[in-house]
């Protein structure tokens, strides 16, 4: 194992870290929910196409509208990080598959069981992020040094 | 009051997002590779978000209501099944082949970046297969 000190940046990390947690814990206290972004998507979508009562799917819709507006909020005092992808469409939309089957089943992701389930103290959302830590180590190394 | 602490919590969170670097697969993925060359930077990430959490979460605890009226939502299940670690296995497949977790694409994917349209479109997708096809009723 080496470290890459010429991409680590460490002061942002933390500074996007401590924004992540206080917006978690703005959207625990303020509005009573855990800030799982799986959910957060699935459920309303779910609601959507069965037919049932948006009414109370309006925090959660409300709470993507202001995830969509940060890149466009961002842009207003400077330009977005550079963002690069290394797969093609086909590997996206396995990606895709995989985290879309992935975290309704293990009923969470990085925010759910990752930053609000660790912050708990669940020992539950501790096995998930193991699980999806672990498998996202595996997979790195299998597609970038074993094939 | 209650709507504008979800979008503000929502704004907030993608800022961290997009400021932690989460909404670059290739960091992701500089971070999921330990055998190349490896960048910490997003343990620091989850480790920030945590250290704030962990209080917010402490009071949360606390409460029957949210500061809004709400009725509070936290979790409290402890089941720990294959589920579980199936679904986070999965999850972090995917994750290492895209470079992609759900809130940063759902970044990535307002800021206007064709990748992650393809990879949402996916991914809500395979959340369909799965409430349709693999949910235990």
């Amino acid at each position: 194992m080496s470290i890459a000190w010429n991409t680590f940046t460490p002061g942002s990390a933390l500074a996007g870290g401590l924004l992540i947690g206080l917006a978690s814990g703005l959207y625990a206290l303020g509005n009573g929910r855990v800030a799982g972004i799986a959910g957060i998507v699935a459920s309303p979508l779910r609601a959507l196409l069965s037919g049932a009562r948006m009414a109370p799917e309006v925090t959660r819709v409300l709470f993507i509208v202001g995830l969509l507006l940060a890149p466009w909020v961002w842009r207003l005092f400077a330009p977005l990080p550079p963002a690069t992808v290394d797969v093609g469409p086909v590997g996206l939309v396995a990606a895709g598959l995989f985290v879309g089957v992935g975290v309704r089943m293990g009923n969470g992701c990085t925010s759910g069981h990752g930053v609000c389930g660790l912050s708990r103290f669940s020992l539950r959302s501790l096995v998930n992020v193991l699980a999806f830590m672990g498998a996202g180590f595996a997979t790195v190394f299998v597609l970038r040094h074993a094939i | 009051m209650r709507k504008l602490f979800a979008v503000t919590s929502g704004l907030i969170f993608g800022l961290g997002l997009i400021a932690g670097g989460m909404t670059d697969p290739v960091k992701v993925k500089a971070f999921l590779d330990l055998f190349g060359g490896w960048d910490p930077s997003l343990a620091l990430v989850m480790g920030g978000a945590i250290a704030v959490g962990v209080f917010a979460f402490a009071l949360a605890k606390r409460r029957t209501r949210s500061w809004t009226g709400e009725l509070m939502e936290i979790p409290s299940s402890t089941v720990i099944d294959w589920r579980l670690i199936v679904g986070g296995v999965l999850f972090g497949i995917g994750w290492g082949i895209g470079g992609f977790c759900p809130g940063p694409a759902l970044v990535a994917l307002a800021s206007g970046m064709g990748s992650a349209w393809i990879f949402v479109a996916a991914m809500v997708a395979g959340m369909l297969v799965h409430d349709r096809l693999l949910t235990p009723r």
